[in-house]
Order: structure tokens, then C-alpha cells, then sequence
């Protein structure tokens, strides 16, 4: 997994609340077999119209935000279904690094496994970035997860919490399944035990 | 003495394979379900890094949400490439690896959620998972069931654990008894309603009550199903006389000796007397109406006797959204619920797709006609519903009455294969989710119960069920 540790970019505002995955990644999309390739659907039929135009008025369309590699996000962001295409579409397309309120679990899991920091904060603090956002291509804020700090572009300096664990895979880029099989023993006492305790299992 | 636990730290304790000092846990998965959209790119991982499945046993596979529910769906015409693919990765996939596979021809072959259980592999104390976030459906059994995400899927294909905090403990109580004409639909719905899709996040849901109590596995299942609407990882039910009478005899149900072993170790799984619960909602069963949502979010739900909401009933983030789910349904704030006119009725998806379902549906239009110019079709969730509900001569009752009657798969609930809404079409749906374009490109779902969704056919306009009772 890519590795993440600081990251200077353009930040697109979606106030919208409860974005879910269907919005992030309509299903048409879900039948492919590969990882890879989602970005130009990220959004899909907010960012297209019916003939694969793009609405010029969606944010990701908009010239200053084609870039943006960070995305702060209304409460409730990725709601829906446990499609990880969500994230790998996000990811493809370029994005690093989501803020909002609250995240749906699976999506906040998913995000994690594919090298994307989601970021949970009190309103106050995501109003006060999305206003930063809403400034444009010039407004670059600055996302450091070692220091667990965000700048905005007038260097104001907000701090974030992330799960200790989460964060040194992010930063190291560590495959979980690798880590855990260094556990075999554990998982394989587990199971003789169980094999006693519970056999109909 | 120990203190007292919930259902979930019971189920949860159970299962932690290892414990690392932040609390980060290896919690050991009894039963690994598995579909062809989200899997694909897991097994491809599992071959480019040489590994195996841990517990081909303890892993079940079933094609559900690409497939056809037209007769004569072997045919692979009928299928879009990309669905093909998809569809026959699995079957490879399942055969490479060794698990347990019911393939599209096979008559037990379902939505993932429906032959689980009817299989008998979902018992009470489990760990389930499967990439798909109804997975909560299971929580109905009393065991610990959630959705992963397809590099979860590996994990737990290649190790037979996950990564995993433990969430916090949230309990919904549902006292007293439920009016006629409202069921558990209307109950999960409700919940939601009360609590926002964001209500539950963070924590597992148990659910309890003398209305919970009451309801048949069918019904618990509709109610856990929907936890995930609420933001809540899991659904639960502490499993009692109806969950074991409901597993007995079930193919891949404990036998003989095993099953009293089995039963006496289920008989322990309650929460205890005293347990504490981070947060605590609960509602009165008769102050339940039957209901509808109105918008493009499950939390949009309103009694049938009421009025399209205006934006200005809102506060905050919420003032925006209803404006633009009240655009997209093209509704009227003020227009009563009862005069929204539909074009289509979808019954069928893990939420309502099984026999109970089958039954109320035929209850409200035996012997009598779906409204002229309804589009409507009924999927059942899996063959043998779809068998037993032709033994009952439901089949037969729809049929008459003007319905579809379909092959079983996930269908319309997400319009992955041919079934979908066009733009504007404007369905009553048995499904769970109403989000934007769900069930097609610009295509306006209400979500309903199955007693509701049939009473809206016979209308052509969103009904309360109980004027047709
Ligand atoms: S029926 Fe709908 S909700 Fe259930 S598994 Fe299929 S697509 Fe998902």
C-alpha cells in the first residue's frame, strides 16, 4: 500500500450531507473486475449528464478543483453500501484525504486499507475548512499525519485525532494481511480451542 | 463476579483471537459469505501473493446481484458482458479455492442474506461477515454480523480474522404490542426515522422489546437488516425458542448431540441484567404507523396519514438536502403521501424476500386486480422461496393478480442486471435504500412494507394498507 504522510494540496468543498456511495460510485460501475480505472467515474451522475457531458457547475469540475487531492466533506460522508469501489474510485481520481463530521464505518475502515486519511472533526473546525476550500485553487492546505495537523492556506494550524494503530500503517504503508499472519499461532490456538469448546461451529 | 455484559461484549469476548495493547483485536470469523461484485479483486489478491483461503469450510458463495431474474437466465444473452464476467469469476473463484458454492442453476442459489440462513449457516454466537453491507440481516440470530469492504474480504479469506475495535453498545426497545397492518418493516423504518442514518454509528444495535419478542425470523431479520441505514455496524437479537425452532433441522444445522451442545451454549446468549449501553433508545409499538419515506434518504420516513415535509421543517446541512430530495422525487411540500400516484411496485431484496413477506403480499391481493398501467414484479429472495411460495399457491394468487413473478436475485434493490426504473419512474419498493438513482438513473423510490407495497399496486398510489384490511 502507497504510504501516507504529508500532503500539500487544493481542497474541494461538498457541504452536501449524507454523500453515499452510490453518489461516490453509481453500481454501473461495480462490475468491474480490477481495482484500478474508477477515477473518471468518481461521482458520476453528479459530474455527467445523460450524454457523458460534464456539468460545469459540479465542483470537481470546476477549473480550480480538477486537481484536488483533498476533499472536505458534509456530515455523514459515505453512507451506503460497503463498495470499497468508493474509495478506489476517490483514491483514482486523485484524492488523499477526506474531512467531514462523521463517516460511515465501513467507508472510514475502507478508506485506511487503500492509503486515504479520513479525518473526523467537530463542526466548527470542518465549517471553518470548508470556507478555506471554498477559496480555491490558490488556498493549498496542508495535511500532516505524523503531527496530526492540518494548515490552512492562512496557517492556521487545526489538530486531528487518529487511531494509533491506523495511523503507523498509513504512514509505513503496511498490507494488514501480511501483519496478520505473523499472528498464525494466535489464530491457530483460537481455532483448537474453538474446536473443543464450540465443534458444531 | 464478573459485571454484567451485553449480547455483543458476550459474542465479541467469544471471538478475539488476539489483543494488541491499544485494543486493536483479531476477532475470529465463524462464517465468511461471499458475492460476485465484491469479491473479484480479493481472489485476484490471494493468487498474485501465493496464498490460500484459511477455512474453505467456514466460506459460502453465491451470485446474487448481477444475475437475471427472467426465465431462461442461462442463456448468457441475457446478461451484460461485464455481469458475465463478474458472474463466472465466482463460480471460478469458488471451485479454485475449494468453498462452498450454490451457482446460479442450483434451486437453493439466493440473495447471500436469504440463503444464509436458510441454509442453517447463520447460527446464534456467531461472527459473520460479507462484503455487503446488509450482512447485518444475520444480527437477527444473535450473532455478530457486519459488512467489510473487498480488501477485508481478503483479509479474512486468507487469515479467517479481522481487524477490529470494538464498537459501543446501543440498545432499541420496542415495547408493547404492534397495531394490525404494521410490521416489522414499519418498525426498522421508524427506528431510523427517530434516529437520522447517522443515529447508530459507532455502535453495535441490539434490539429488544415485547414488539421484538413477538415478530418470526422473518420479521428480525427485515428489522436487523436495516441497522446498516441507521450507521450502526451490526443489528442484534438475543436468539431464544423462535430462532432455535427456526434453525432445526436446517442442512447446516448442528445434529444429534451437537445441537444440544449447541442449544445450551445459545441458551447464555442474553445481555445480562445491569448491562450498560452507551445510548439507549426506545420506542412504544403502538405509537408505530405504517410508513413510507418520502425522500432520497432512509432517515426521510413519515407515517402514510402525513404531508410532504418543506425544507424550512429542517435545520442545518438537512435544509439543503430535503430541498434537493424533494426536487429529485418531484414532490410538493404539503401534498399528502396518499396522493403521490406511483408507476411501479418492486417487492423482493434481502429486506423482503422471504416467505412471510410472500404471504402478507398475497393476504391484500388475493383475488384481486393490480391497478391497469402498474409495472409490477415480485423477486423472490431466494429458489426456495420461490418454490415453496408456488406450493402455497402464492405464485399463482400473483399471477392472477396481474404481478411478475421473477427468479430469484437481488434484483431491482439495486438495479444491477436488466430490472430498473427509468428516469422519473416512481416505484413503491420493499428494498432498503432510496438514495438517488438506486434503483435506476433519476428513478424515485419509496421504501415500504410488503403489505404497504401491495396495497400501492392495487391503487396506483401510496396506501395505508389498513383501509384494504
Ligand atoms: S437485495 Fe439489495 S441490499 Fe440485499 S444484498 Fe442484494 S443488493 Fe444488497
Amino acid at each position: 500500500m502507497e504510504k501516507f504522510e504529508k500532503l500539500t494540496g487544493i481542497a474541494a468543498p461538498m457541504p452536501l450531507v449524507n454523500i453515499d456511495t452510490d453518489m461516490i460510485i453509481p453500481k454501473i460501475f461495480l462490475k468491474t473486475i480490477k481495482r484500478s480505472g474508477l477515477g473518471v467515474n468518481l461521482f458520476d451522475e453528479m459530474r455527467y449528464d445523460r450524454d457523458g457531458n460534464e456539468i460545469p457547475d459540479f465542483v470537481l469540475n470546476k477549473p480550480q478543483y480538477r486537481d484536488a487531492e483533498i476533499l472536505v466533506a458534509g456530515d455523514n460522508f459515505g453512507c451506503g453500501s460497503s463498495r470499497e469501489h468508493a474509495p478506489w474510485a476517490i483514491k483514482d481520481f486523485g484524492i488523499k484525504c477526506v474531512i467531514s463530521t462523521s463517516f460511515a464505518d465501513i467507508f472510514f475502515n475502507n478508506c485506511f486499507k487503500n492509503g486515504i486519511l479520513p479525518i473526523v472533526l467537530p463542526r466548527e473546525q470542518v465549517d471553518l475548512l470548508m470556507k478555506d476550500a471554498e477559496k480555491g485553487a490558490n488556498a493549498r492546505m496542508t495535511v500532516d499525519l505524523e503531527a496530526q495537523e492540518i494548515t490552512t492556506s492562512d496557517g492556521e494550524v487545526i489538530k486531528f485525532e487518529v487511531d494509533a494503530f491506523k495511523k503507523h500503517c498509513l504512514l509505513n504503508g503496511l498490507d494488514d494481511i501480511g501483519l496478520t499472519m505473523e499472528k498464525a499461532d494466535a489464530i491457530k490456538s483460537y481455532e483448537d480451542k474453538m474446536a473443543q469448546e464450540r465443534p458444531w461451529v | 463476579m464478573t459485571a454484567p455484559k451485553t449480547l455483543y461484549d458476550k459474542i465479541w469476548d467469544a471471538h478475539v483471537a488476539d489483543e494488541a495493547e491499544d485494543g486493536t483485536c483479531l476477532l475470529y470469523i465463524d462464517r465468511h459469505l461471499v458475492h460476485e461484485v465484491t469479491s473479484p479483486q480479493a481472489f485476484e489478491g490471494l493468487r498474485l501473493a501465493g496464498r490460500e483461503v484459511h477455512a474453505p469450510d467456514k466460506t459460502i458463495a453465491v451470485p446474487d446481484h448481477n444475475v437475471p431474474t427472467t426465465a431462461g437466465r442461462e442463456d448468457p444473452e441475457q446478461m451484460t458482458e461485464d455481469s458475465r464476467i463478474q458472474v463466472s469469476a465466482l463460480d471460478k473463484n469458488a471451485k479454485d479455492f475449494g468453498i462452498n458454492y450454490y451457482p446460479m442453476s442450483d434451486v437453493r442459489q439466493g440473495i447471500v442474506h436469504i440463503v444464509g440462513p436458510e441454509q442453517g449457516w447463520t447460527l446464534p454466537g456467531m461472527t459473520v461477515v460479507c462484503g455487503d453491507s446488509h450482512t447485518a440481516t444475520h444480527g437477527a440470530f444473535g450473532s455478530l454480523a457486519h459488512g467489510i469492504g473487498t480488501s477485508e474480504v481478503e483479509h479474512v479469506l486468507a487469515t479467517q480474522t479481522l481487524i477490529q475495535k470494538k464498537s459501543k453498545n446501543m440498545k432499541v426497545e420496542i415495547t408493547g404490542k404492534l397495531h394490525p397492518g404494521v410490521t416489522a418493516k414499519d418498525i426498522t423504518l421508524s427506528v431510523i426515522g427517530k434516529t437520522g442514518t447517522a443515529g447508530g454509528t459507532g455502535h453495535v444495535i441490539e434490539y429488544c422489546g415485547e414488539a421484538i419478542r413477538d415478530l418470526s425470523m422473518e420479521g428480525r431479520m427485515t428489522v436487523c437488516n436495516m441497522a446498516i441505514e441507521g450507521g450502526a455496524r451490526a443489528g442484534l437479537i438475543a436468539p431464544d425458542e423462535t430462532t432455535f425452532e427456526y434453525i432445526k433441522g436446517r442442512p447446516h444445522a448442528p445434529k444429534g448431540a451437537a445441537w444440544e451442545q449447541a442449544l445450551a451454549y445459545w441458551k447464555t446468549l442474553f445481555s445480562d441484567e445491569g448491562a450498560h449501553y452507551d445510548k439507549v433508545v426506545t420506542i412504544k409499538g403502538e405509537d408505530i404507523e405504517p410508513v413510507v419515506t418520502w425522500g432520497t434518504s432512509p432517515e426521510d420516513v413519515l407515517p402514510i396519514s402525513g404531508v410532504v415535509p418543506s425544507p424550512e421543517d429542517f435545520e442545518g446541512g438537512k435544509v439543503e438536502a430535503a430541498k434537493r430530495a424533494i426536487e429529485y422525487m418531484g414532490l410538493t411540500p404539503g401534498q399528502k403521501l396518499t396522493d403521490i400516484e406511483i408507476d411501479t411496485v418492486f417487492i423482493g431484496s434481502c429486506t423482503n424476500g422471504r416467505i412471510e413477506d410472500l404471504r402478507a403480499v398475497a393476504d391484500v391481493v388475493k383475488g384481486k386486480k393490480i391497478k391497469d398501467g402498474i409495472r409490477a414484479m415480485i423477486v423472490p429472495g431466494s429458489g426456495l422461496v420461490r418454490a415453496q411460495a408456488e406450493e402455497e399457491g402464492l405464485a399463482d394468487i400473483f399471477l392472477e393478480a396481474g404481478f411478475e413473478w421473477r427468479l430469484a436475485g437481488c434484483s431491482m434493490c439495486l438495479a444491477m442486471n436488466p430490472d430498473q426504473l427509468a428516469p422519473e419512474e416512481r416505484c413503491a419498493s420493499t428494498s432498503n435504500r432510496n438514495f438517488e438513482g438506486r434503483q435506476g438513473y433519476k428513478g424515485r423510490t419509496h421504501l415500504v412494507s410488503p403489505a404497504m407495497a401491495a396495497a400501492a399496486a392495487l391503487t396506483g398510489k401510496l396506501t395505508d394498507v389498513r383501509e384494504l384490511m
